[in-house]
């Protein structure tokens, strides 16, 4: 930089603003100096009225006794336990219908948009028609149905339907069989934990191996036979410490058992469903932007049909569709708040509802909804785009 | 860039003034933003029989739906000047803090955490209430206290939700709740078998039940498990709506306690009976100082009816919901409803 001379032409005397560098940072200063003023004559006017309205106003009443019951919940809570206990008890809640929803929406997804292209007509008219219907409809009706049309019109608990006496699907929703952990459960977790390690391990060295080598390795066979077969061996070894507690019908209903709620399933179902079709559109697109030389390359080189889709057209059909599916499954996650239709008690009802009302904290209440739903949104959309980033084509 | 700046500094101005202008609070008394729109903004339920409920042709109908009538015909003369807001039981507080409405009157329980958080003021009971249990006749429960175990539908942002909470833990039983966000949706709920019972105050459970397929086969059940007083409800910091807001019912309760109706006011606007015409008017001049016409009370009863009038037309042992006075029947006659005097 020493040798940086001076230009010989010395320009006429400007203003400071026709230096870019300058121009940029003072007009960011002042919108930024807006924003904040903004904001805070929001705020500052928010506290104002409130105060004059005498409406309570702080974040205290996280800590007060919320005195009222809620249908499902993940963690211990009861009537005694406080908003703040309530707030957990929805985030969990919504982030179970998130998790289980967005599972089911990618494996249905999946299959119809395959199916879509499959050269089956059948295969492909179902898919259509599947799709066409369900990305047509209004999420909040599909809910509203598979609550009202499907699930309420199972039996009543004393008429129920059994599956071999151990679990009973009646209009309160399936009750299954709960494990109960007796001594030795210990053993039988650590070889479950140790199987899923070690075909991990394997699971990378194999594939190496065959980027190396080109010589396949079995790894779907030797991984099921890890993980089902070394806890089988310790549930032997120990003699079958996990029992089962059957559900028995007392009263009005079920008592015993693990209970999935009808709210819980028609909410996941109708969203797991519907997004799923968009899911589909998304594979579709994805798979179609391969050019078609890849699918006839493979074929000239040998490769079955099915190989070819697994290990040449999806690899690179991900890098379209990990964008747009990180959309549907923050969408999904979003729609869950439809929750308050069926009575589901997600964190919209619980606690933007129930406990809003109680309180009467609306401003403090909607602020941290939008946060949460913020946050799980922010974090869905980083580990999609670290996904996406793994899986993009390298360019050489 | 002189010229970019200037329009910068121009539309940053006039943000601030667009939002210092909505910023200023209202000055004006509610009761002269009233008579400037000429109407009244009344928050009602999305239907509930009896209360406030609309017919095939969209006009409500309802014991707090006259309520807000009497308050139109007390302040402009014309039991019509009303425009009502269908609101959920979630919504209902929200919209009179932001002054969306100018009164609340939507079967809504009065209590201290209301009263005093929500920035509201109860004006008095329409409508004197407990919660009770609705149950299907087949499944043999004669008492409250035989439904440990069961499945409880309800309506989330009431008050029924604590108190079924309360019910359930003060007698050791179990229970499970399923909170909807609408009335329509719970009792929907209640009829496909999802639930048990059915849980709101005893009007409402009168109501409700002319939606069940079958109304004949279910029996609310003797428990009265809480104090449901309901009324209407205004914002803080107003106290002439306040006073008119109190004062309409407590004309209305007046009026019956003295025997002056719709039927018989021509005739009462000619008594020498010292109460009676401080009521109609034809004495002191009781209007003035709520800010209203002398004859405010004789609209009201003119238009809407005394208290018993309302009742009946409404609730009444002959409407569908056949509910008989019970508390809400005069002081005078074993009830609850009294109201102070007007001298």
């Amino acid at each position: 930089m020493a040798d940086w001379v001076e230009p010989a032409v010395k320009q006429g005397r400007t203003s400071f603003m026709n230096d870019p560098k300058v121009r940029s940072i003072v007009l960011q200063v002042v919108a930024l100096v807006l924003v904040i003023v903004l904001g805070w004559m929001f705020i500052d006017n928010a506290r104002e009225n409130l105060a004059a309205q005498k409406i309570a106003t702080g974040f205290g009443f996280l800590e007060n006794t919320a005195g009222f019951g809620i249908s499902q919940t993940l963690i211990s809570y009861s009537e005694t336990s406080t908003y703040g206990r309530a707030f957990a008890v929805g985030i969990l809640n919504t982030l179970l219908v998130a998790v289980i929803g967005i599972f089911f929406a990618t494996i249905i997804g999946f299959l119809v948009g395959i199916g879509r292209l499959s050269k089956n007509f059948v295969i492909r008219l179902i898919s259509t028609c599947y799709v066409e219907l369900l990305r047509n409809l209004p999420p909040l009706f599909q809910i509203l149905f598979w609550y009202l049309a499907v699930l309420s019109a199972m039996p009543n608990p004393r008429q129920s339907i059994s599956i071999f006496g151990e679990a009973f699907i009646s209009n309160r929703g399936i009750v299954v069989p709960r494990p109960l952990f007796g001594e030795g459960t210990g053993l039988v977790l650590w070889t479950f934990g140790f199987a899923v390690l070690a075909t991990v391990l394997i699971g990378g060295w194999s594939r190496q191996r065959r980027e190396e080598t080109g010589r396949p390795f079995p790894m779907l066979w030797v991984g099921l036979g890890l993980i089902v077969g070394l806890p089988l061996i310790a549930m032997i070894v120990t003699g079958f410490p996990i029992s089962f507690e059957k559900p028995e019908l007392k009263g009005f209903n079920f008592v015993g058992g693990v209970r999935v709620i009808p709210e819980f399933v028609a909410l996941t179902v109708g969203l797991a469903t519907y997004t799923a079709a968009f899911i589909a559109e998304n594979v579709r697109a994805g798979i179609k932007s391969v050019s078609h030389g890849q699918t006839e390359a493979a074929n000239s080189l040998g490769l079955r049909s099915g190989y070819t889709m697994r290990l040449v057209v999806i690899p690179q059909a991900m890098r379209v569709i990990i964008p747009p599916l990180t959309s549907q499954y923050l969408n999904l996650t979003k729609n869950s708040s439809l929750a308050v239709a069926v009575g589901y008690p997600d964190l919209v009802a619980v606690f933007a509802g129930t406990t809003l009302n109680q309180t009467g904290q609306a401003i403090e209440i909607i602020a941290i909804t939008m946060g949460v739903y913020l946050v799980i949104s922010i974090i869905t959309s980083v580990i999609m785009n670290a996904y996406n980033k793994r899986v993009a084509l390298v360019e050489r | 860039m002189k010229r970019l700046l200037s329009t910068f500094a121009l539309a940053g101005a006039f943000g601030l003034a667009a939002v210092g202008g909505s910023f200023a609070q209202d000055k004006a008394g509610k009761l002269q933003q009233v008579k400037a729109k000429g109407f009244i903004q009344c928050g009602v339920s999305q239907g509930l029989p009896g209360f406030s409920n609309p017919d095939d042709k969209g006009n409500w109908a309802g014991l707090d739906v006259d309520f807000c009538r009497a308050i139109a015909a007390a302040v402009f003369g014309d039991a019509t000047k009303v425009k009502f807001t269908p609101l959920s039981a979630k919504d209902r507080f929200t919209a009179l803090q932001s002054g969306d409405i100018d009164v609340l009157s939507r079967n809504t329980t009065w209590t201290i955490s209301r009263d005093t958080s929500l920035g509201l003021n109860f004006t008095g009971v329409t409508y004197y209430d407990g919660q009770g249990f609705m149950i299907r006749k087949d499944k043999k429960v004669n008492s409250a206290l035989e439904l440990s175990g069961a499945s409880v539908c309800t309506q989330t942002g009431t008050t029924t939700e604590q108190n079924v909470a309360d019910f359930f833990r003060a007698n050791n039983m179990q229970y499970e709740v399923i909170a909807f966000a609408t009335a329509d949706e719970t009792i929907k709920a209640y009829d496909s078998g999802r639930c048990d019972v059915y849980t709101t105050d005893r009007s409402g459970l009168a109501a409700e039940r002319l939606k069940l397929t079958n109304p004949d086969d279910h029996i609310v059940l003797p428990e009265i498990i809480s104090k449901e007083p309901l009324g209407p409800v205004v914002s803080h910091g107003d106290d002439q709506w306040f006073d008119i807001v109190k004062w309409v019912l407590f004309a209305q309760v007046n009026a019956e306690e003295l025997g002056i109706s719709s039927k018989n006011l021509d005739e009462m606007l000619k008594s020498t009976n010292p109460e009676v015409k401080r009521v109609v008017g034809t004495e002191g001049k009781f209007g003035e100082g709520l800010g209203l016409g002398n004859d405010w009370a004789v609209q009201i009863i003119k238009l809407v009816g005394n208290y018993g009038e309302m009742y009946d037309r409404n609730v009444g042992p002959d409407t569908p919901l056949k509910l008989a006075r019970g508390t809400n029947a005069l002081w005078t006659k074993g009830g609850l409803q009294y109201a102070p005097p007007i001298r």
